[in-house]
């Protein structure tokens, strides 16, 4: 491994296999990452939270605002601002998110499963149409020239050094959730509340808080994957929620749905097969590809690759 | 009275499961409540437990009101339930059941003793502790479901319908350990189907219809009541 700052030129297959499937790893990170916050909600509301896209979309806009506004890159050097500037989105989307549970879906509880989904639609609109109001409906551009540019050689093949930020990244919170979830008494809690909300109660688990650190670490997690993508692209738009959060989507049914680990290989794969994609057959088909890969998924294996591992005794 | 439940109605929507339960429970004791099917037994145990809401009337344990607590509140005043059908966490293990009955247990070495206990009272769940509690046979599921229930040191313990679906040879076995547990000094309250044991394992018994309680007494007397054998143990006499 080496440090080498010229710029990069596809040369070789190999180099172009290499690149494309760093790519899609990274892209994947992020799908992956927006994914976790539909599949922990649908655990354990069993609701797809279409609002979550938006939430996603906050995050890229939040961390614009906040980059910009605390000249946080002059104060704190870029890796600590970054770093900080992270913390602080996943912060401020988390509590939105908590008050779109109070506001949009806690009232509707007990109510018909629809009811909730409209909620959530309606939230989604109200969310990006405010989006629209606050930032304008042209396209926002992240500052240039902050974020290191220079390409990394692994093993002589190329990849940019934000793109492997990003996926570490990605790969890290990934699995920082996954040994909460597995190994703490609270992540026990939230994986007994997704199963029997009655007999989680019964044990002594306040279900209602659980809800709630749900519909905080999802769109705290949402919130991010939209900061690396203004930062890994540079650019952001106020509709960018909904093609990503439908990617997102379609990575959690692949994984399926409500499945943790599911989400994470759904979001990867999907990625890297979305890439491949766009590289070997066209890249006007990506999106199409992608959306391909749903129906097939719900065709062949409704349940998604790892869903319902267990089937449960009666 | 460890448990006294007054004058308690529940409504499901605008459909009346129960018309003004009473009953009360010593310390010690155990207690059964008999009943048929849609009797309301399993709702006074849920509404005694804060799953379900009364519309009226009061609950009281060692003196103190509790029908106004959330259930999570409930299992920290040691109140715990082994549910109708078990409601195991079955893609979890059997450990991580077990833990999660001591969800509310701050003290670690109590959780361990209690955990060890369990293991005593059913060796098959330390034989089986990182299986996933899906798999087990259904004996071993209701071992579980009660250990699990034991795990937060309940001073009462309320369990529903626990012979359900189980072999005779099975359900003696289940009932023998309720014995042994409440000859630890935990009070018990038993909704059971099976009549016949019920009421040989209780100190007295309490029968429900229609959401209403018909009748009390211990249970040496009831079991030669008429009407009782006529109604729940088939007719024929003990």
């Amino acid at each position: 491994m080496s440090l080498n700052l010229e710029p990069y030129t596809s040369k070789s297959l190999m180099e172009q296999f290499f690149t494309q499937l760093t790519n899609g790893l990274a892209v994947g990170g992020i799908y992956a990452l927006i994914a976790l916050g539909y599949t922990m909600v649908y655990g354990v509301l069993k609701l797809i939270n279409f609002a979550h896209g938006d939430l996603f979309t906050i995050g890229a806009y939040l961390g614009l605002t906040l980059l910009a506004s605390f000249h946080l890159a002059d104060h704190l050097g870029v890796a600590t601002a970054l770093f900080v500037l992270a913390l602080m989105v996943m912060g401020l989307v988390g509590i939105i998110g908590i008050l779109l549970d109070r506001v949009a879906y806690k009232p509707l509880r007990t109510s018909p499963r629809l009811s909730a989904v409209v909620s959530a639609l309606g939230a989604s609109i109200i969310f990006s149409n405010t989006i629209m109001l606050v930032f304008g409906p042209s396209p926002k551009v992240y500052p240039q020239g902050l974020l290191p540019t220079q390409v990394l050689y692994i093993f002589g093949l190329p990849i940019p050094i934000m793109r492997l930020l990003i996926l570490l990244a990605s790969i890290v919170m990934m699995i920082g959730l996954y040994v909460f979830i597995q190994k703490t008494k609270t992540g026990t809690a939230i994986r007994a509340a997704a199963i029997d909300q009655d007999a989680a109660r019964l044990m002594g688990i306040n279900v209602d808080r659980v809800i709630m650190l749900v519909f905080f670490i999802g769109p705290a997690l949402g919130g991010v994957a939209g900061l690396m993508v203004g930062l890994h692209y540079g650019q952001i738009n106020f509709t960018m929620g909904w093609i990503y959060g439908l990617k997102a989507f379609t990575a959690a049914i692949l994984g399926g749905i409500g499945n943790i680990p599911g989400a994470m290989v759904g979001g990867l794969l999907l990625g890297v097969i979305e890439s491949m994609g766009a590289a070997y057959i066209s890249n006007a088909w990506k999106d199409a590809i992608a959306f391909f890969v749903l129906i097939v998924i719900l065709i062949v294996r409704p349940t998604g690759l790892l869903g319902e591992r267990v089937a449960e005794k009666i | 009275m460890i448990l006294e439940v007054q004058n308690l109605h529940v409504k499901y929507g605008s459909v009346r499961v129960l018309h003004g339960i009473d009953l009360s429970v010593k310390a010690g004791e155990i207690v059964t409540i008999l009943g048929a099917n849609g009797a309301g037994k399993s709702t006074t145990l849920n509404a005694i437990c804060g799953l379900i809401r009364p519309s009226s009337g009061e609950i009281f344990f060692n003196g103190e009101s509790i029908h106004r607590l959330p259930a999570f509140k409930i299992v920290e005043k040691k109140i715990t339930q082994a549910p109708e059908g078990r409601r195991i966490f079955g893609t979890l293990t059997v450990e991580e059941n077990l833990d999660l009955g001591a969800f509310t247990s701050k003290k670690q070495d109590r959780v361990k003793k209690s955990l060890e206990w369990i293991f005593e009272l059913f060796p098959r769940l330390e034989e089986r502790r990182k299986q996933l509690a899906g798999t087990l046979s259904g004996g071993e599921q209701q071992m579980l479901a009660i250990g699990r229930a034991l795990m937060a040191n309940p001073k009462l313990l309320l369990l529903d319908e626990p012979s359900l679906g189980l072999a005779p040879v099975l359900a003696r076995q289940i009932f023998k350990t309720i014995r042994e547990i409440n000859e630890t000094g935990v009070t018990v309250v038993l909704v059971e189907q099976n009549a016949r044991i019920a009421l040989k394992l209780a100190h007295r018994g309490y029968v429900m219809e229609l959401g209403k309680i018909v009748m009390e007494d211990t249970a040496t007397s009831l079991i030669k009541n008429p009407e009782v054998v006529q109604a729940y143990l088939g007719g024929a006499g003990v």
